[in-house]
């Protein structure tokens, strides 16, 4: 697809082109001027003005499906080309299994770009095939581990044929590479969710892998979300886990003052709260105190929410004191 | 225990007022450059990009100096007979997003009866799948940014009985994440700006209660940086459009004051060119009218006077969402 490079001196204009001839190319109506006065490079003028032209006749050709590759590669983003490249793809019976090769070379270059993927999901439907879909969001997602496009195809191609078996064994790479990678823990929740399941064995496993990571790097936002999501399909609640609890607590003991822990115990607090089982260690007074040094210390930029959530603690006390 | 965050740092010398005049002017001359390449590759969004600039002159009070009849002719002929959908530009495919941009603009202008009303519901309707869910076009690409488009633009054409509500909101709360936020489908990564539509499309839905309010309001807190500015996802960098969208779900949720406001507000100011006018993504970068709008969208709702109010569900003016008498829920703490 680079034989259209600006720098390609060969290239030559549609309106040199004898075998475009016969077709009147068609600028584009700029609608109001000032706002939509537009500059084109001449090149991208010339390719648009035929596409434009073989649009509003309708023409379905080889040639038209070459044109949409020109158009394509001057802005992938144009989703009118590649609405009509479809259409050209159903007249014409293209053989699609090129057509795959074309768009994972368009996705390479373009890989976060919606229209892309859109078009590479229609071919994979077309074709009933997702035997390369895991490779390819593979490929995309080692170039940009968060890239959110590959990882909606991945979890469709998952999800619509069943392509679980080896994806907790990627997930668990990808978070032995960034154990911060918010995007490689939400999949693991979808994998968990989706196929595994929430039985009580998995519930524990899940938070032993995760409190490993935690132990690893403690200020890390994605894990302890993941904890507390895998924390809602354990019966006993979030302050019911003496694994986690003394978890917390050990980490507390051992000076760390993550924003994190330190919320997390918040929470247990409420808890305990709630369900009227406050002790020594869980309670309103510790938890008022946890806000206040948050507010205070250790996440000064959001004082204003532990200062809010402070209050409701307050008001706790109050309560516990009549 | 390391404590970094991707974040960026604002310079010395940065814009640290705000550059009304320079915007105006930016925005009136947007595109009539005739070297102004970037403009002619966004053909495929000049929809969008009429509505992001009307939207922030309007914000400006500065919308005389956008050709309004000319506008409302390009509208009119975008519009497609056979589906009643909108393109973004003439001959273009219709698509639910650019139906939106056009609904918002003719609702700012008072002039919705410009086009044909009744193909935009039918055109809209027809995109609603059995699971609630809405297609942004013919070829079926399912996002919640699509039932937010559709509840957006049936209510300001206060048409939304032509769509099933109840499934439209249940399919948006099946997007809902462990951590309170939301993706683009079941099961995908939370992410601002898909919060931002499906916390809109509840408050329009005026089903706020659903949400899981506090957890969703921390999620979105933990955004801000110590730049001041917000992300969309955790350890991605500051963006001023997602330090919109995060600021309007807040909004909406009535938690904004969980931000700190005064750093937020360095941070959007710091985006300004103040050579060619208008804000970027990030400090330094070059402008255009997308973030131009969610920079002085952000500064209207963290209250600064010389912008007029704006509405944190249709990011459009209060006054427009007043005069057609709609009123978005906005939860009660
Ligand atoms: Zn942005």
């Amino acid at each position: 697809m680079s034989d259209s490079g600006d720098s390609d001196v060969s290239w030559i204009f549609y309106k040199d082109r004898p075998e475009w001839s016969d077709l009147t190319p068609v600028p584009e109506n700029d609608g109001p001027k000032p706002v939509v006065v537009i500059a084109h490079s001449e090149k991208f003028e010339d390719v648009y003005d035929y596409f434009r032209a073989i649009l509003q006749n309708n023409e379905k050709s080889e040639r038209a499906l070459q044109l949409t590759k020109d158009a394509v590669e001057l802005n992938p983003a144009n989703y009118t080309v590649w609405q009509y490249r479809r259409d050209l793809l159903q007249a014409l019976g293209t053989d699609l299994k090129s057509e795959l090769d074309y768009v994972e070379a368009v996705i390479k270059q373009s890989p976060k770009n919606y229209q892309v993927w859109h078009h590479r999901r229609v071919l994979v439907e077309w074709l009933k095939d997702s035997s390369l879909e895991l490779e390819l969001t593979r490929d995309a997602l080692l170039q940009d581990p968060k890239n959110y496009h590959a990882w909606q195809h991945r979890q469709w191609a998952i999800k619509t044929f069943g392509l679980f078996d080896k994806e907790m064994e990627f997930v668990d790479n990808l978070i032995s590479e960034d154990v911060r990678n918010n995007s490689a823990w939400n999949q693991r929740y979808f994998v968990m969710n989706n196929h595994h399941g929430w039985t009580d064995m998995n519930v524990q496993k899940e938070i032993c892998y995760t409190l490993e990571k935690i132990k690893f790097v403690k200020n890390n936002e994605s894990a302890w979300n993941y904890l507390r999501g895998v924390l809602l399909h354990d019966k006993k609640g979030i302050s019911g886990n003496t694994i986690v609890t003394s978890f917390c607590e050990e980490l507390y003991l051992n000076k760390c003052r993550s924003p994190y822990l330190l919320a997390f115990l918040i929470d247990i607090c409420e808890e305990a709260i709630k369900k009227e089982e406050t002790n020594s260690l869980y309670n309103a007074q510790r938890a008022l105190e946890l806000c206040q040094s948050l507010a205070t210390k250790y996440d000064k930029i959001r004082s204003k929410y532990w200062n809010f959530i402070g209050e409701k603690f307050r008001k706790y006390q109050k309560s516990e004191n009549i | 225990m390391a404590f970094t965050k991707k974040d960026v740092t604002l310079s010395e010398d940065r814009p640290k007022t705000l550059l009304l005049q320079k915007h105006s002017d930016y925005l009136a001359s947007y595109g009539l450059n005739k070297d102004d390449y970037e403009y002619c590759m966004t053909e495929y969004l000049r929809m969008s990009g009429i509505y992001w600039s009307l939207t922030a002159m309007e914000l400006m009070n500065q919308s005389s100096r956008m050709p309004k009849e000319e506008i409302i002719e390009f509208i009119t002929s975008c519009q497609d007979k056979e589906s009643g959908g909108i393109s973004a530009s003439i001959g273009h495919d219709p698509h639910m997003l650019y139906t939106l941009s056009a609904i918002q603009v003719l609702a700012m202008y008072d002039r919705v009866n410009a086009i044909d009303v009744e193909g935009v519901v039918r055109y809209v309707a027809s995109m609603q799948q059995e699971d609630g869910s809405f297609f942004g076009d013919k070829w079926g690409e399912v996002d919640t940014r699509f039932s937010f488009c559709a509840v957006m633009c049936l209510s300001l054409l206060h048409r939304l009985d032509a769509i099933n509500i109840n499934k439209a909101v249940d399919f948006v709360l099946s997007c809902m994440n462990f951590d309170g936020g939301f993706g683009s489908k079941p099961g995908s990564e939370s992410h601002a700006g898909l919060i931002y539509c499906c916390v809109g499309t509840l408050s329009i839905c005026k089903r706020m209660d659903a949400l899981h309010a506090d957890e969703l309001a921390w999620w979105l807190c933990e955004r801000q940086l110590p730049s001041g500015g917000l992300n969309g996802r955790p350890e991605k960098l500051p963006d001023l459009c997602y330090s919109w969208w995060v600021m309007s779900s807040l909004s909406m949720l009535n938690r904004i004051h969980w931000v700190d406001k005064k750093n937020l507000e360095q941070f959007i100011l710091a985006c300004q060119d103040p050579e060619t006018g208008g804000f970027s993504d990030r400090p330094g970068d070059i402008t255009d009218p997308f973030h131009t709008l969610f920079g002085l969208a952000g500064l209207s709702l963290l209250g600064n006077e010389n912008i007029k109010p704006v509405n944190p569900t249709y990011c459009m003016p209060q006054e427009t969402i007043d005069r057609l008498k709609l009123e978005p829920q906005i939860l009660l703490i």
